[in-house]
C-alpha cells in the first residue's frame, strides 16, 4: 500500500487549468523527486499532499485515509505526520532559530524546556548547524535558512517529508552540501520524502525515482536511471536544458 | 451601457464576497478560540501592544477632542446664554459616542493596519502556509489573540479617553474661558447615567473586534508581494474605518 497516492487530481486557478487528472504513488521509504519547469504545478502538487490545498477533483490518500474529506480541525491534527520545508525557508522571522524549530515542540508536545532544548539541539546537529540558535532568520545565509527550515521541519520526527525546491538561488556548491543533506536525513530518519525541484543534478542524486510534471499530468516517470535514458522529446529537452524542443515550441 | 451594468455587478459580487469571508473569518475565530492549547502569553502579549502601546495616540486624540468640543458648544451655547450646558455636553458627546468612535478610529488606524501587514507579510513569505504545515491553524494562533485584545483593550481604551476628553473639556472651560470649576463640575455628572457609560464600552468593546479582525482578514487574503501587503494595509484602515462608522449607527439606535 503506498503512503502517499494522489488519484487524478484536477485543480484550476481561475482560467488556468494547474493539475488535469495528475496521479501518483509514493511508496513507504521512498524519496520521489518532482521535476518540471516553472508553473507546471509542481509546488501545488506538494501543497495538496499536506493539504494546503484542496483538488476541484481527485483524492489525496494518505496510508488510505482521503485528506481531501477531512475537515480543517482532523487535518490540521493528520499534519504532525509531515514535515515541510519551504522555497525560501518560509522561516518565521519574529523568531530566532531556536524558537523557529522548539515552535512545533512548543505546540504539540508535552516536552519540558530542558527536553526542548536538547530536541532542538539534536536538530541542528542533522544539520550541520552550530551556534546559530539565537540569531535572527534575516540574519542568516539563503543556505542557512534552508536548514534551519529542514530541522524545524524535522523536529517532530515526521513519517512524512516534504521539500519545495530546496536549493532555489543557491550556488552549486551549496545546493550539492542541500542536496548530501537531504540525502543524508532521508537515511538517517527512514522518512517517506517528496522533493519537487528543476535542479536536475540534485534529483538525479536525491531520488529513489524521478518524475516529471508537464501541463498538469505525470508524463514520465523511473529510476534516476530510467529517467536518463528516457526518450521522450519533453524529457530530453528539460534533462539536456536545451532553448530549442517541444517545451519551448509555442 | 452594458459595461457599466458589469462594473456595478461587479463591484456588488465583489461586496458580498468581502462581507461573507469576514463573517466567515468571524465565525472560525470563534469555533477556534474555543479549542486548545489557549496561548495566554500571547493573548496578554496581544493586549498590550493594542492597549498599553495605544495610550498616547489616545490621550493626544481623546483629551484634544474634549477641549475643542467644550470650545466650540461655549462659543454656540454662549448666543443662547446656556453656557450652562457645556459640561453636560461634552460628558454626554465624550461618553456616548466621542471616545468609542475615536479610540475605534485611531486604534484601527494604528493596529489594525499594523496587523494587516504583519500578516500579509507572512502570507506573502509562506510563513502562514508554514504554521499550517506545522499543524497550527493560522486563525488560532494569530487571529484570536489579535481579537480577544481588541475585544478586552478597546474598552479600557474608551474609559481613559472618556475621563481625559472630559478633563479636556474642564481644562478649556474653566481655565480658558473662567467658568466656575465647582459648577461645571456639578453639570458635568447633572445629566450622566451609568447606560451612557456602560453603552460607550459596548462600543468600544464591538470596534475592537471589528478593527483587529478586518486588520487580520486583510493581511491574511494579501496577494501579490509587498505591493499586495501595502494595499492590504491601507485597505485594512478604510475597511475598518467605514465598518466603524456603519456599526456606530446601528449601535446607537439598538442601545440608546
Amino acid at each position: 500500500m503506498p503512503v502517499i497516492s494522489l488519484q487524478n487530481l484536477c485543480k484550476k486557478f481561475g482560467d488556468k487549468v494547474v493539475l488535469r487528472d495528475m496521479s501518483i504513488d509514493v511508496e513507504q521509504g521512498e524519496s520521489l523527486v518532482i521535476v518540471g519547469g516553472s508553473g507546471t504545478g509542481k509546488s501545488v502538487t506538494l501543497k495538496h499532499i499536506i493539504g494546503l490545498l484542496r483538488p476541484d477533483k481527485g483524492r489525496v490518500l494518505i496510508v488510505d485515509e482521503d485528506i481531501t474529506a477531512m475537515s480543517d480541525v482532523e487535518l490540521n491534527r493528520f499534519r504532525r505526520h509531515f514535515g515541510m520545508s519551504f522555497q525560501e525557508g518560509a522561516l518565521f522571522d519574529s523568531m530566532s532559530v531556536f524558537e523557529n524549530i522548539a515552535f512545533p515542540l512548543r505546540r504539540h508536545t508535552k516536552m519540558t524546556e530542558g527536553e526542548i532544548r536538547a530536541r532542538v539541539e539534536e536538530c541542528l546537529e542533522d544539520v550541520h548547524l552550530h551556534n546559530v540558535e539565537k540569531k535572527r532568520p534575516s540574519e542568516l545565509s539563503g543556505g542557512m535558512r534552508r536548514r534551519v527550515g529542514f530541522a524545524r521541519a524535522i523536529s517532530l520526527k515526521p513519517d512524512i517529508l516534504l521539500f519545495d525546491e530546496p536549493t532555489t538561488g543557491l550556488d552549486p556548491v551549496i545546493s550539492d552540501v542541500i542536496a548530501d543533506l537531504i540525502l543524508e536525513m532521508d537515511q538517517k530518519l527512514g522518512t517517506t520524502t517528496v522533493t519537487i525541484t528543476h535542479d536536475m543534478k540534485v534529483a538525479f542524486k536525491i531520488a529513489d525515482r524521478v518524475a516529471m510534471l508537464y501541463e498538469g499530468h505525470i508524463i514520465e516517470q523511473g529510476t534516476p536511471e530510467q529517467f536518463q535514458e528516457s526518450q521522450n522529446p519533453i524529457v530530453r529537452q528539460f534533462i539536456e536544458g536545451r532553448a530549442q524542443g517541444p517545451l519551448t515550441d509555442d | 451601457m452594458t459595461t457599466i451594468l458589469d462594473r456595478i455587478g461587479r463591484r456588488f459580487i465583489a461586496f458580498f464576497e468581502q462581507t461573507g469571508i469576514w463573517f466567515d473569518a468571524l465565525w472560525r475565530t470563534f469555533a477556534w478560540m474555543l479549542r486548545p492549547p489557549y496561548d495566554v502569553k500571547e493573548w496578554f502579549r496581544q493586549m498590550v501592544r493594542v492597549g498599553v502601546d495605544s495610550i498616547p495616540v489616545v490621550f493626544l486624540t481623546t483629551m484634544f477632542t474634549g477641549m475643542v468640543l467644550a470650545l466650540q458648544t461655549f462659543t454656540g451655547f454662549a448666543r443662547v446664554n446656556a453656557e450652562q450646558f457645556v459640561a453636560s455636553v461634552v460628558a454626554l458627546a465624550m461618553l456616548r459616542e466621542l471616545a468609542p468612535v475615536l479610540v475605534g478610529l485611531m486604534v484601527a488606524g494604528r493596529i489594525g493596519s499594523s496587523m494587516a501587514a504583519e500578516i500579509g507579510t507572512m502570507r506573502v513569505t509562506e510563513q502562514l502556509d508554514a504554521l499550517k504545515a506545522l499543524a497550527t491553524e493560522p486563525i488560532q494562533y494569530l487571529f484570536v489573540p489579535r481579537v480577544i485584545a481588541g475585544v478586552i483593550m478597546l474598552p479600557f481604551l474608551c474609559i481613559l479617553g472618556d475621563a481625559l476628553g472630559i478633563y479636556g473639556g474642564y481644562l478649556v472651560a474653566v481655565k480658558l474661558l473662567k467658568t466656575n470649576p465647582v459648577v461645571y463640575k456639578q453639570n458635568t455628572f447633572q445629566f450622566l447615567a451609568m447606560t451612557d457609560v456602560f453603552t460607550g464600552l459596548i462600543k468600544a468593546g464591538v470596534f475592537g473586534l471589528i478593527l483587529t479582525l478586518t486588520g487580520c482578514v486583510r493581511g491574511y487574503h494579501t496577494s501579490g508581494g509587498a505591493e499586495g501587503v501595502g494595499r492590504a494595509t491601507t485597505n485594512a484602515v478604510v475597511s475598518a474605518s467605514l465598518i466603524i462608522l456603519l456599526t456606530d449607527f446601528f449601535l446607537t439606535k439598538l442601545l440608546f
